[in-house]
């Protein structure tokens, strides 16, 4: 990992899709076998770029949902109903298919294990993603930070890694993931909904923790209703780091 | 060129004439490394500091007093999208300018919080760059950078630093908060100056 830190050049390497995890109906994972791979930190994301037949060519970029591990890297895709890209990603790419891409990405919204301080992770849809692979590297690196994901999504439909955040808000030992269902609670969960606002924020965060360093990944409305919360709650705006995607709307 | 992705075929092909790598949106994605500052006018200043340490500094009003002009270009951001024929006003740096003395060959672009972005000084002149403060019309809103923002449309969008505050006229050049970061020193998206080495 220590080398992720010193960028060079980032060539295009080519990815083999390993394997495939179904995360919902319009969601899945795609574990890559990437040969080169020069290693990431939580957070970071890379470029994919697609190719047809007749030269046509276009790039995205997705967020890493995997702690480092050597030459495996996970993407998880949402499939956007306009998309030109995710549509492949998530139907078409078939295991055994080559994948260009290159990375990793970003060096400002990144985790660093080594850093004992206490994480506040809020994702939004499919923002959780980064923030997934800050989960995940938490546990892999043996790491005591105290750290707290809030994620907020529509439904049980719509909830990625399901299986795996259940067994990991049962595991305690510093790490907590609380769930937050817009529009339908699935059953046991008291049946709750609506949208994260300031008090179901501030009961789910705990008290304001002053050397906190939080993470707030989603939808562009998401994000900024939540970075606003979190600074009139009087949290430092250099504590909270954001990632957007998708339109602003108005415009 | 890149090898065939089996099975793709693209559908979004636009007729625009794009940078490579990039695709055409017709909203305005929001992107931004920290919450949207909401400060808003409350003691807003605009400084030019030269390489002498010399400042020049402008309030809104002094700011708004100065001609500005209507401006319709297209912006490109590095994570990939292009849109394309945006209206904005703003007041040009060359006004800005107009009187500062300096032999400063760089310039660092200052914002709210600890935003910078580096760039030549040739590039914020010549009718290149503007204090821009209304978009679309209307004043910019604060998501977008708003009151004021610095708009440098030939370079990627991060060169142009929302809720900008001021630019340092250098002698040396200094890199900025992405261009330390791993992303591109200079930033034209027609070459493609994504990140390092590109």
């Amino acid at each position: 990992m220590a080398r992720a830190a010193v960028l060079g050049r980032l060539s295009w390497l080519v990815a083999r899709l390993a394997d495939i995890r179904d995360e919902t109906a319009t969601a899945r994972t795609l574990i890559l076998e990437v040969p080169g791979w020069p290693g990431h930190l939580p957070g970071q994301h890379i470029d994919v770029r697609l190719t047809a037949e007749d030269g046509y060519s276009t790039q995205r970029s997705y967020s890493i949902a995997s702690a480092p591990a050597g030459s495996r890297l996970e993407l998880t895709i949402q499939l956007l109903d306009d998309g030109e890209v995710s549509p492949y990603l998530a139907q078409v790419l078939s295991r055994g298919d080559p994948l260009e891409l290159r990375g990793p990405v970003g060096g400002y919204f990144v985790w660093h294990p080594a850093d004992p301080a206490p994480v506040l992770l809020i994702g939004g849809g499919s923002g959780v993603v980064p923030l997934m692979a800050m989960v995940r590297t938490r546990i892999a690196s043996g790491s005591q930070a105290p750290m707290r994901l809030i994620y907020s999504t529509r439904s049980r439909d719509t909830l990625l890694y399901a299986a795996e955040l259940e067994r990991i808000a049962a595991g305690g030992s510093g790490l907590s993931v609380d769930v937050v269902y817009t529009r339908s609670a699935p059953p046991g969960t008291g049946g709750r909904t609506g949208r994260l606002d300031g008090d179901r924020l501030a009961a789910l965060a705990g008290p304001q923790d002053a050397g906190v360093a939080c993470f707030v990944c989603g939808p562009t409305g998401f994000v900024e209703s939540i970075a606003d919360l979190l600074t009139s709650r009087g949290m430092d705006p250099r504590q909270v780091r954001t990632e957007r995607f998708g339109p602003s709307g108005g415009n | 060129m890149g090898i065939v992705s089996p099975g793709f075929s693209g559908r979004r092909r636009s007729k625009a004439n794009l940078p490579p790598g990039q695709y055409l949106v017709h909203d305005f994605p929001v992107l931004s490394a920290g919450p949207t500052p909401r400060a808003g006018l409350d003691g807003w200043e605009f400084r030019i500091t030269t390489e002498s340490g010399r400042v020049h500094a402008w309030d809104w009003a002094a700011f708004r007093a100065l001609p500005a002009e209507d401006i319709t270009v297209d912006l490109h951001c590095v994570t990939k999208w292009s849109k394309l024929g945006t209206s904005w006003r703003g007041v040009s740096l060359d006004t800005l300018m107009d009187g500062v003395e300096t032999s400063a060959g760089f310039a660092l672009a200052r914002a709210v919080g600890d935003y910078t972005a580096n760039l030549p000084l040739a590039d914020l002149l010549d009718g290149k760059a503007w204090i821009a403060f209304r978009y679309d019309g209307a004043d910019l809103p604060a998501e977008h950078g708003g009151p004021a923002r610095l708009l440098v449309p030939h370079l990627y969008l991060w060169k142009s630093a929302k809720w900008v505050r001021g630019v340092e006229l250098l002698d040396h050049d200094e890199p900025g908060f992405w261009e330390s970061l791993g992303y591109h020193n200079y930033g034209d998206p027609w070459r493609e100056q994504r990140y390092w080495g590109d």
